[in-house]
């Protein structure tokens, strides 16, 4: 085994574990589609990064910034439903990050590519990551009460305002890391399915947010050594694992 | 504030989204007190629980008596079957020991075991209940209560209504209640408030005549004495 391959395989272990994680809390506030239009928020950002020879999670990141704040700000502006928003912002970005990505980048940009993390952009994400955790890990009872009902989460003193601050600050990070490892097309099921899975095999809060962990993890784990036996693009194979343990959970369903 | 007064509410208003919800309400809680707020659909009596939880803005002047603890049971929770959990995490939310959830239990009259259980796999009666246990963590002086009876047969609503009385004896508790229910006004409350947008009428439940319910139900009055008997 390659260090290379040893870096990638590590990275995407930590990342899909915060994404999955993440993701269960998503899949609780009924945001299961949100990290799919974020991914292609990411794009524009992703394509400066590529021109200026940058890392492709540092130029997603600003501009998953730019487009939370966009859709906030249109949101103050009109009085349309926050779906249509991002609706428009993802499309926008989508047509942008077209036009800015260079073409023999492009495929990179949209299914990801492991096979370029180094040894420091490893240890970025593998820190980026655990930072990720710690803070959904703080936020996660308050977000929880919130989602189930914000009436009884104001009622016990829980700032809503600043835990959702907080929540979308970590969608976005998260997003970030994700589009190096499965691109900005495929990052929303990185952490919609791991949630899902879990979802369809747990009867408490515990068991669901450690399976969504767990199978975050297996499957960027599995998903790359596919990859190494294969040659096959990684990004698609490690969502096709984490679909492959949804669809066995459908079976195993409690 | 009188020694004995819990919640004191003077000329309330509140506006949602440029519309008036409620006008010019004026009433007084006194430690012990059922209070029972009435009135139709859309009349704003939830709104005044959320305003009173102090979740909503408002104008004019709400004095709680000081130091007091408020436990507040919804209407309704219909996004907590997306969350799978049990019974024993709802509670953990709250930071409870699992000392008080037991005493807790044993209030509201469910067993021990209940803990482990998913909350979607509970009928509506014990949710209802754990709903009561949760607002009963810590111990607050003050109830309140937003028709706790909504989705529940006859039989559970009655064991609800006993469930009220007998933790309002045991712990001492000042209860507000929103309802639809007259029987339960009847039976249960101390003092009636009737509701709709303003303040239609303020007092002993012996006080409540037909006109006054006419005027606040309009039509349906008879709809509801009918269900009393």
């Amino acid at each position: 085994m390659s260090n290379q391959f040893l870096f990638s395989l590590i990275s995407g272990i930590f990342i899909g574990g915060a994404a999955g994680y993440l993701g269960s809390l998503m899949l609780t506030k009924r945001m299961a589609l949100v990290g799919d239009a974020l991914g292609h928020v990411a794009l524009p950002g992703m394509g400066l990064a590529l021109l200026f020879g940058l890392d492709v999670s540092f130029g997603a990141f600003l501009f998953l910034l730019l487009g939370i704040f966009l859709i906030w700000l249109f949101e103050i502006k009109t009085s349309l439903p926050m779906e249509a928003l991002v609706g428009v912002v993802f499309v926008a970005s989508l047509a942008i990050g077209f036009l800015i990505v260079p073409e023999p980048e492009l495929l990179e940009a949209l299914f990801g590519d492991i096979s370029k993390v180094s040894f420091e952009m490893a240890i970025v994400s593998i820190i980026f990551s655990i930072l990720i955790f710690l803070m959904i890990n703080r936020i996660y009872p308050k977000m929880i009460l919130a989602n189930i009902s914000d009436d009884l989460a104001k009622s016990e003193g829980i700032k809503i305002k600043k835990q959702n601050f907080i929540y979308l600050l970590s969608i976005a990070a998260i997003v970030a890391l994700g589009v190096k490892i499965v691109g900005s097309l495929l990052v929303g099921a990185l952490v919609i399915i791991p949630a899902a899975t879990a979802r369809n095999l747990s009867k408490n809060l515990k068991e669901y947010s450690l399976g969504s962990v767990v199978l975050g993890i297996l499957s960027c784990l599995f998903g790359s050594l596919l990859f190494k036996v294969t040659y096959l693009p990684a990004g698609p194979l490690i969502i096709l694992t984490s679909t492959f343990f949804f669809l066995i959970s459908l079976i195993l369903k409690r | 504030m009188e020694k004995d007064i819990v919640l004191k509410v003077e000329n309330l208003d509140v506006e949602l989204e440029g519309e008036r919800i409620l006008e010019n309400l004026s009433f007084e809680v006194k430690e012990g007190e059922v209070l029972t707020i009435l009135g139709p659909n859309g009349a704003g009596k939830t709104v005044l629980l959320k305003t009173l939880l102090g979740i909503l803005p408002y104008q004019g002047e709400i004095e709680w008596k000081k130091g007091v603890k408020i436990g507040y049971v919804p209407q309704r929770l219909p996004f907590i079957k997306d969350v799978p959990m049990s019974v024993k995490e709802f509670f953990d939310l709250k930071n409870v020991s699992g000392k008080e959830s037991e005493e807790i239990l044993g209030s509201i009259g469910l067993e021990k075991d209940i803990l482990e259980k998913k909350i979607g796999d509970l009928s509506s009666g014990q949710f209802q209940r754990i709903l009561v246990g949760w607002a009963l963590v810590g111990n607050p002086q003050v109830l309140l209560f937003d028709e706790p009876m909504t989705g529940i047969d006859i039989s559970g609503q009655e064991s609800v209504y006993n469930l009220l009385e007998k933790l309002r004896k045991e712990r001492n508790l000042t209860i507000l209640l929103v309802t639809h229910d007259l029987s339960i006004v009847y039976k249960l409350a101390t003092n009636c408030l009737c509701l709709n947008k303003k303040m239609l009428c303020y007092g002993a439940p012996k006080e409540l005549t037909s006109e006054r319910l006419s005027q606040l139900y309009g039509g349906k009055i008879k709809f509801y004495r009918h269900s009393h008997e």
